[in-house]
């Protein structure tokens, strides 16, 4: 540091002009707030409103972190010393309305108790949601869609400026003066060698998924959000992590029909229950448009497991149909703590295929189970604590 | 910077001439945004924590709303150095000089700003910044991670320590001393001198002292001296957290008296400085005006007292009843405590205006008493121990648990339970054994915090 008065004069930066400590201290504490919302995330991805369609954010409220520091508790009231024409008795500031506001004038001005909104991108919770799971079994299909990719290949005296190998092409040089003795010219045209690429086929790997899920008079309100919710989030993360991934929607009473995903995901429905019908509509659909020599089929289907019981032999039918071209099936049984979650029907019907271990099942009760969920069927498979079995 | 240069030099000789003593002080002039982060560490460059960014955006938010205007910072040391704003006009300047000049013949004087430099050292600038440096390499070393947990644990306890046992202290005595047993006593005293008594003596157990042997106020450094698990990067850490505290104590402690005597003295070195032209008196004097005065802007009333406004009437009631060489000596020897509670009386306090009011839950204030006594512990009540409730070590365990105690009584009232438990948390991450705080519940009912 300099010892004399300095002002405008002096050097065009010092050393506190290099860059903000309190601005790196902030963007610590930030990084802090993101991890803490990250440990959250099972309850925000919970929230309903998300569903909704055209939404990319979610609106999360976040308090500042407080450092904390041994303080007394906060008395009733409190007493200081103030200062002006003001003798005992005076009312300097009057009582606030008993009903509202009541924490406006107090606490908020206490540190930690500035609340501001996080908008975290529908995006990024997929990302941080999905870094570590996977599609279950997934291969790569032969014949599949494949990826283009342009390769180097080989050297060419002809080609694209851009592509011209100078290492090579002065290698060639050398060759040739040293066969052509001293007289030879240092550069010729001869000399040149070009890149050259070719297009290459890369195999992929496909994927369709399909999502069934049973809108009957038995699914309530809650119990369709629930399946919604967690369709949701599958389809969102699966998008973010293949890049080739069909996606069928299927939702079923005593029918079943394939919607768009918008409509999907509104769709109610009344009546009764035939799972047959949603595994017949998807046996059709394999048979008429993914081939499974091609793709990678997978199945979830939701329900409240009530599945008519004239109903159990065609639908074990289908289901074990489907079993032997997909390559994993995932039931989600939504259920609440007053019914016996994983006792029903349709449960049964993934019981009796469980043994071939492509097949998983998950008794999902409310919205905060809708992450240890999703992670019970993509994540390493071979830990799967929450079946019912 | 002109101006600045201009009648520094002649302040400072109007200044030494009226009995000012101080080391050499360099001023230097710096944008905004480093007087904001001076506000915010403190200190110029002090270690990274995110509790900082936090104050960091309070203060933003504070700067926008206009509420803040930060002139100048001092650093005491020798020399001593003084930040002053570019935003400041030169008439300011002028003013805030003459200020920076009572600051430093305040922190050469003062007994309790003496003693913290004797120890700390005369250069807490530089010092800081080396710690900084010092903890950047730890991070690098050790990992980010474990750095903050440290710092998390360390800066909360950052009030906790005992300026007045010192900032190098010795170990603990580590068995009890015997000899007191009846030395007075000359039958003992003889007994004692007795041959084979003493051969006995030497053979017999002496009894370990306890750790520690009274309750310890000094948190930091007992942890860093007793904890079982701590690694020694660790343990400096907690050191280097203390030694700021200790040159903060000072800075804390005095700061109605040491604003007061700048305040008194940048008016008078002003108004006895006939070498500066009108107008920047006149400029000088307005802004003197808008930072010595009890209340903001227009308001009639003030929920808080302006140190600067307290200090400055105290000291200009002093050195007119009293003299200078009175006043002098009063700055050399107390702190706020004694130089409230000696001469704030009932006379001034009437003059100020000054009364004592309650907040109640529903938003209420109303104004309670002028009681002098009640005035004055109302004043001074936050500024014990930098305001921090009263926690020290009890007892360690021979299993290593730690026992701390919050002495209620002397705060008047418990802890606040979940901040308390938050805090005994860090401390467990770097303790790595369980660790025990009593304290009481608001019926005054015993409440232990455990953390295993």
């Amino acid at each position: 540091m300099n010892d004399e008065i300095t002002g405008g004069s002096g050097g065009p930066f010092r050393w506190y002009d290099l860059f903000s400590r309190g601005a790196r201290d902030w963007l610590r504490h930030s990084e802090k707030v993101r991890d803490a919302v990250r440990q959250r995330l099972p309850e925000i991805i919970s929230d309903a409103e998300i569903l909704g369609g055209g939404h990319r954010t979610v609106r999360v409220p976040v308090k500042l972190l407080e450092h904390y520091r041994f303080r007394l508790r906060t008395p009733e009231s409190q007493t200081a010393a103030g200062q002006g024409r003001a003798s005992p008795g005076d009312v300097i500031r009057a009582p606030e309305n008993e009903t509202g506001g009541q924490d406006k004038g107090h606490g908020t001005t206490e540190p930690g108790g500035v609340q501001f909104v996080l908008e975290l991108a529908i995006d990024d919770i997929v990302d941080w949601l999905w870094e570590e799971l996977e599609l279950p079994n997934l291969q790569a299909r032969v014949g599949g869609m494949s990826d283009e990719e342009y390769t180097r290949e080989g050297l060419d005296r002809h080609g694209a400026r851009s592509r011209l190998d100078r290492r090579r092409s002065m290698k060639e040089a050398v060759k040739r003066r040293h066969v052509q003795g001293e007289s030879a010219p240092p550069f010729s045209d001869d000399d040149l060698r070009f890149r050259q690429l070719v297009h290459r086929h890369v195999p992929t790997t496909q994927a369709v998924v399909f999502f069934a899920m049973d809108v009957s008079g038995s699914m309530s309100v809650e119990d369709r959000q629930l399946a919604k919710t967690f369709f949701f989030w599958v389809v969102q993360g699966l998008r973010r992590q293949y890049k080739y991934l069909e996606t069928v929607f299927v939702a079923h009473t005593v029918d079943a029909w394939e919607f768009q995903e918008q409509e999907f995901f509104q769709v109610s429905g009344t009546g009764g229950t035939v799972a047959s019908s949603a595994f017949e509509k998807v046996l059709e659909l394999v048979d008429t448009r993914y081939d499974p020599e091609r793709h990678n089929v997978y199945l979830f289907y939701a329900s409240d497991g009530e599945n008519s019981p004239q109903d159990r032999q065609p639908a074990a039918a289908a289901l074990a149909r489907i079993g032997a071209v997909a390559s994993f099936m995932g039931y989600v049984e939504i259920s609440s703590p007053a019914r016996r979650g994983g006792e029903t029907e349709t449960a049964a019907l993934f019981r009796d295929l469980a043994g071939s271990g492509d097949v998983g099942s998950y008794v999902l009760t409310a919205p905060e189970e809708v992450w240890d969920a999703i992670r019970a069927f993509f994540i390493d498979r071979t830990q799967q604590d929450r079946h019912p079995s | 910077m002109s101006e600045l240069e201009l009648y520094e030099g002649k302040l400072e000789a109007l200044a030494r001439e009226r009995g000012l003593d101080y080391f050499p002080v360099n001023f230097e002039l710096v944008p905004g945004s480093f007087m904001m982060e001076v506000a915010v560490y403190g200190l110029p460059v002090r270690m990274p924590h995110w509790s900082f960014g936090v104050r960091y955006f309070y203060q933003l938010v504070q700067h926008r709303m206009g509420h803040s205007r930060l002139f100048e910072v001092v650093f005491p040391g020798n020399p001593g150095r003084a930040y002053l704003s570019k935003n400041n006009t030169p008439q300011e300047n002028t003013l805030i000089v003459a200020h920076v000049l009572g600051h430093a013949d305040f922190s050469k004087n003062n007994e309790l700003f003496r003693r913290s430099q004797e120890e700390v050292g005369y250069n807490i600038v530089e010092k800081a910044a080396e710690h900084a440096r010092r903890i950047s390499d730890a991070a690098a070393l050790h990992g980010d991670d474990r750095v903050e947990a440290v710092l998390d644990a360390a800066l909360s306890l950052e009030a906790h320590v005992d300026v007045f046992a010192g900032l190098r202290r010795e170990p603990y005595p580590e068995f009890l001393d015997d000899r007191k047993s009846g030395s007075e006593d000359p039958f003992q005293a003889r007994y004692q001198a007795l041959e084979d008594r003493r051969e006995m003596k030497d053979t017999r157990r002496r009894r370990r002292a306890p750790q520690p042997p009274r309750p310890e106020k000094d948190l930091l450094w007992f942890v860093a001296n007793h904890a079982p698990e701590m690694e020694d990067w660790e343990r400096d850490i907690f050191l280097t957290v203390r030694e700021e505290s200790f040159y903060f104590y000072p800075v804390f402690a005095t700061q109605i008296m040491n604003e007061g005597w700048a305040s008194y003295w940048h008016a008078r070195l002003l108004r006895e400085a006939d070498f500066l032209p009108q107008s920047t008196y006149l400029d000088a004097v307005k802004t003197h005006s808008d930072v010595v005065r009890p209340y903001a802007g227009s308001k009639q009333v003030a929920l808080s007292i302006n140190p600067y406004h307290l200090g400055f009437c105290l000291w200009e009631k002093i050195i007119e009843y009293r003299g200078l060489d009175q006043a002098r000596e009063i700055m050399r020897q107390d702190d706020d405590f004694s130089f409230i509670r000696n001469y704030l009386d009932e006379e001034l306090a009437r003059e100020l205006d000054l009364f004592r009011y309650e907040a109640k839950p529903n938003g209420e204030i109303r104004v309670i008493n002028t009681d002098i006594d009640e005035l004055r512990e109302s004043i001074l009540t936050p500024k014990f121990n930098f305001g921090a409730p009263a926690v020290s070590v009890r007892h360690m365990r021979t299993d290593g648990t730690l026992e701390l105690e919050h002495e209620h009584h002397t705060d008047g009232r418990g802890l606040d339970i979940e901040r308390a438990r938050k805090v005994v948390e860090y401390l467990h991450r770097l303790w790595r054994r369980p660790l025990v705080l009593d304290t009481v519940d608001a019926g005054g009912k015993p409440q232990q915090i455990t953390v295993k």
